[in-house]
């Protein structure tokens, strides 16, 4: 069966309103007639731009991961403590529970979040029919999870700002932070820039091929 | 032709006809499952008032110490601003902008923009700009992320919990309360109700 799909009808719809135009007559215009966003069938360049994103943010998870987030000085010498180490630190000082959102936050999160929207952009270049109800789903909960990553970057902040004793003891965020920080910022463009109508319009483009043959 | 009652899915450009709700109903599409939009009596209305208290809580969680800690003798205390000026001096600018922007800059400019979209039309006008501070609403939205700042507080607290005296202040709980008056106004802010009365009023 057909979907009658917006792009299908010529009808466009602003995405930040959700005002209804119709192409050609209204759409010449391309911003929006009542809150006046630039209006288009699909997100300009999507699965490009998302590419770019997302590959930056590959780049970046390795020193996220590797360089100290944070540096503590004291008496008895430095000490730097990464992502990892500092989940571990959690762990082991009593109280598991937070160790545990730790962990999810700045490691699971992160790492699914790109491995998943890599998963959705190959799939929308291989023209996949497969569970696009699924697949919307999906990249709706990378939307929302993904600010949660951010955390770790506060924490190093707060503690920063806390410890601050002189000789006796101080925090400092590490350069770790910045990129854990930037791979954050660049996998929400990346999910924002992704359009998941793509996902839809090749099951679409399926079905019109279908009712072609017959 | 184009309609009032057509809507389009914003995830799977479906093309569906608007339905009226029941109240604290919530209309899904049927093909992908994403939420469409929800009947909410009276949602602009608990918006507005959300976003008015949470002006109250903004200021009271910036102008007081979030938390203070004492060690070895000495003590110290930290509040948001403080804490941005402090990573900005220590050579961390760039994590003192993503501080800065995603605890203070981008939460103000949220419920700024709804207080003024909302207290007009409240009192039967519209704002000027509207459509304008209408796309700046949802520009800034994602970026706003006052609850993930709030477990950071509380991660940090733990963690400092065994080694020094933990002070909670004022402005710890003064964000708690902001987080859920920040969540609240803007569940209750419906666009397609929102439009609908401001063209009903022009």
């Amino acid at each position: 069966m057909r979907a009658l799909t917006a792009s299908r009808a010529g009808i466009l719809a602003c995405h930040i309103c959700g005002q209804i135009h119709q192409a050609g007559t209204e759409a010449h215009r391309l911003s929006c007639m009542r809150c006046g966003a630039s209006l288009h069938f699909r997100k300009p360049d999507s699965l490009s731009r998302t590419w770019a994103l997302l590959i930056a943010a590959y780049v970046l998870i390795v020193p996220a991961n590797v360089l100290p987030v944070m540096k503590s000085g004291s008496l008895f010498g430095t000490e730097n403590d990464t992502i990892l180490s500092g989940v571990i630190y959690l762990w082991t000082s009593g109280s598991p529970p937070l160790a545990v959102i730790l962990f999810m936050a700045s490691i699971v999160i992160p790492v699914a979040k790109l491995l998943s929207l890599t998963y959705l952009l190959v799939s929308v270049h291989r023209r996949s029919r497969w569970a696009p109800r699924e697949r919307t789903k999906l990249y709706r909960v990378l939307e929302f999870v993904g600010r949660w990553s951010m955390i770790d970057v506060y924490v190093a902040a707060m503690l920063t700002a806390l410890v601050q004793f002189g000789s006796l003891m101080t925090i400092n965020v590490g350069t770790g932070a910045i990129a854990f920080g930037a791979v954050v910022v660049l996998t929400m463009f990346a999910a924002e820039s992704f359009d998941p109508r793509l996902i839809w319009d090749s099951v679409d483009s399926k079905d019109l091929r279908e009712t072609e043959n017959f | 032709m184009p309609s009032a009652n057509i809507i389009v899915c914003h995830e799977c450009d479906l093309v569906l006809r608007e339905t009226a709700l029941e109240e604290g109903g919530v209309a899904c599409c049927s093909r992908c499952g994403h939420e469409l939009y929800r009947n909410q009596p009276k949602g602009l209305e608990r918006s507005l008032s959300c976003a008015l208290a949470a002006v109250v809580f903004f200021i009271l969680a910036n102008a007081f110490p979030i938390v203070s800690m004492e060690a070895h003798g000495l003590s110290n205390s930290a509040t948001l601003l403080g804490t941005v000026s402090l990573l900005d001096k220590g050579e961390m600018s760039s994590v003192a902008l993503l501080l800065f922007v995603t605890a203070f800059l981008m939460p103000a400019l949220q419920i700024i923009a709804l207080i003024y979209l909302l207290l007009p039309l409240y009192l039967g006008k519209v704002a000027v700009g509207t459509p304008a501070v209408f796309r700046l609403l949802y520009s800034v939205k994602p970026w706003g992320m006052v609850e993930v700042f709030m477990l950071g507080i509380l991660i940090t607290v733990s963690k400092l919990m065994h080694m020094a005296s933990v002070v909670p202040g004022v402005a710890l709980w003064s964000f708690g309360l902001l987080m859920v008056l920040i969540a609240a106004a803007s569940s209750g802010f419906d666009k397609h109700v929102f439009w609908a009365r401001v063209e009903a009023l022009q």
